[in-house]
């Protein structure tokens, strides 16, 4: 087991929620710029120039760290936006910039060598060579790992590669690799990469009839509900569709994602930090969801049995089926 | 500057072909179809490699024999230690390879190479760096506009940049097999299932809406991008190639109405007409050429 202690990432939207999870105990707050360089550009989300420099004092004062997210693809003809967006980072004392364009990359790699470069999932680097390529090109310190690798393949992946990982253990659950996936621009003309928006809600309907609720995402139907059922956002990937002689949820059920049982494994395959998903989160949401974590993490660093750490996680569920995803092999 | 006219590729095959539908594939391809360039090997799903890898040598030899330039294209998700020795070895070829992963980008930097649509190509920075590197030919992700693409030809006029011009979108690729997931099969033990469905396995939506495909690890549109410019729609932006995926239709016909397409011997709509009578998986798309949802059409037959 590696000796070091291992960081607590979590997720911010606002400069409230980035104060919120700095005193609920995060070791470190990703966050990104008001536009779409980041992969959560949702309306009145994230943060100005002012509020991110505002955000990283605050931060640094309680100990945090703040890792900004400038992990899109630049737009043709627009790619200075980006690179503008790095070096106000960087202007703002950020810890490291998460980052998946090559573009990106290596503007940060040629200008603005004292930062930590850390490699968004949005670059799906989930090989020794892939991960080996970016640390040698680009100084990447961390790699944030594609959430299709089993928690072994994580061992094996940390014995042979020299730079920091960090796992997804919370929060939602993208079934496709990320950053190749274009579903969503497929069925509404926006996505992550292109527009940092995946299933826009502008594209969401819903619809009443004698059956109950119909979810529609662009006019293609992703989900029914029976009459009085809870209704869930019609994210593509969740959805319920016909193959074949067979109804179901093709690529995954509508679940998230909870590997808090795994945060012993985590450690021992070597990973070095954990992120929590959800900058689209509220305060109350990421307060609560960070503290339990932050307890969980300390009580295995401690050396808590599972038993322990299911019972600190239990209240984490929002009332959602959750999953391990790919950590445990049997998922795919 | 005189102005080139584009040339065709033909994609790499994203199913699960057999060894002898494959031989009878490029065979016809070697003797009928009027590309430039033929793009060979698996790129979905290392495990389908034991199956077609004795077939590539006799194809190849009859593609080069035929007159094509062959391209080896790799895989595009690779993660166990075969698949990435794989991509490795293939990266040593003279030929010329697709690089579909960052993974081979170290074993093949330096030499001559494609970017295929499964690498995030999206800006003149990204295509800069990897030019650098010896890209020679870049065909972007599918959700890029024509615009986009036009706009990094322009900027690097040495350099091939590619349209995915036929056959079904590739949109996702996952760690999970929706094929094995679909047959109540995991992927380890997926008894190769998604060989049934040479095109994908269709994807309906609850109120019957054709959507998407199934293809093992693989998401690809139940459309068929059928993007069919005049030509100096690319000349103008200095698009020098189109590149067509392979189906079960006919795709001695697909190439044979693109060509005639590019020689301006047919127009778009005559163009669309034959691919219409062809027995294509799903309805022809073209959206994402002109910036918009890659399921919508901007014309009609």
């Amino acid at each position: 087991m590696s000796s070091t202690r291992m960081e607590l990432v979590c997720p911010a939207g606002t400069p409230a929620t980035l104060r919120a999870a700095v005193q609920a105990g995060a070791d470190a707050v990703y966050c990104g710029f008001r536009d779409e360089t980041n992969a959560r550009n949702f309306p009145g989300l994230n943060f100005s120039t002012e509020e991110m420099a505002e955000g990283v004092r605050f931060a640094h004062a309680h100990g945090s760290k703040v890792l900004v997210a400038i992990n899109t693809f630049g737009r043709v003809g627009s790619v200075d936006r980006w690179r503008k967006a790095a070096d106000a980072a960087v202007g703002c004392g950020a810890d490291a910039i998460i980052a998946a364009d090559i573009a990106v990359l290596d503007h940060v790699a040629s200008n603005h060598k004292q930062i930590r470069l850390h490699l968004s999932v949005q670059a799906a680097a989930a090989t020794p060579e892939a991960i080996g390529f970016y640390a040698e090109t680009f100084g990447v310190r961390r790699v944030v790992l594609p959430r299709v690798l089993s928690i072994q393949e994580v061992a094996t992946l940390n014995r042979e590669i020299r730079v920091e990982t960090e796992a997804f253990v919370f929060g939602g659950l993208c079934v496709m690799t990320e950053g190749r996936c274009y579903l969503s621009s497929y069925a509404t003309g926006k996505s992550p990469n292109l527009n940092g928006v995946c299933s826009p809600p502008e594209m969401v309907s819903y619809e009443e009839d004698i059956d109950g609720t119909v979810a529609r995402l662009c006019g293609f139907t992703i989900d029914r509900y029976a009459p009085g059922a809870p209704v869930g956002y019609p994210t593509l990937c969740k959805g319920r569709f016909k193959a074949g002689d067979k109804t179901s949820y093709l690529f995954e059920d509508p679940v998230s994602l909870n590997a808090g049982s795994m945060i012993a494994g985590l450690k021992a395959a070597g990973v070095t930090a954990l992120k929590i998903e959800g900058r689209q989160r509220g305060k109350g949401y990421v307060t609560e969801v960070v503290r339990a974590f932050r307890k969980a993490v300390d009580a295995v660093e401690q050396g808590s049995d599972g038993i322990e750490i299911d019972r600190i996680l239990a209240g984490q569920s929002e009332g959602g089926r959750q999953t391990t995803g790919a950590y445990k092999k049997s998922w795919r | 500057m005189t102005v080139q006219k584009a040339a065709l590729t033909l994609g790499p095959v994203f199913f699960h072909w057999s060894r002898a539908r494959l031989t009878d594939f490029y065979r016809r391809i070697a003797d009928e179809a009027p590309v430039e360039r033929v793009h060979v090997g698996e790129v979905v799903c290392g495990k389908r490699m034991p199956f077609s890898d004795p077939a590539w040598p006799d194809i190849i030899e009859r593609l080069e024999r035929a007159g094509k330039e062959v391209v080896i294209s790799t895989l595009a998700a690779p993660a166990t230690v075969r698949e990435r020795r794989s991509v490795e070895e293939l990266c040593t070829d003279e030929r010329l390879i697709e690089i579909n992963d960052i993974t081979a980008l170290p074993s093949r930097s330096g030499r001559p190479f494609v970017t295929g649509p499964f690498l995030n190509v999206y800006n003149e920075g990204s295509a800069r760096f990897l030019i650098d590197r010896g890209a020679r030919s870049i065909c972007p992700p599918v959700e890029l506009s024509l615009a986009a693409i036009g706009h990094m030809a322009q900027a690097f006029p040495q350099t091939e940049f590619e349209v995915f011009a036929f056959g079904r979108l590739p949109l996702a690729i996952s760690g999970r097999c929706y094929h094995a997931r679909h047959r109540g099969l995991h992927k380890d033990s997926c008894q190769f299932t998604c060989e049934k469905d040479p095109d994908g396995l269709a994807v309906d939506t609850l109120d019957d809406q054709e959507f998407l495909a199934i293809n093992g690890v693989q998401t690809l549109s139940n459309q068929v991008q059928a993007f069919l410019p005049i030509p100096s729609e690319l000349t103008s932006r200095r698009i020098r190639r189109l590149r067509l995926s392979p189906q079960t239709a006919d795709m001695v016909e697909v190439a044979r109405t693109y060509r005639a397409l590019l020689d301006g011997r047919q127009d778009p709509q005559s163009a669309r007409f034959l691919l219409s009578c062809l027995e294509l998986p799903g309805v022809m798309v073209d959206g994402y050429a002109y910036g918009k949802p890659g399921w919508e059409a901007t014309a009609s037959i």
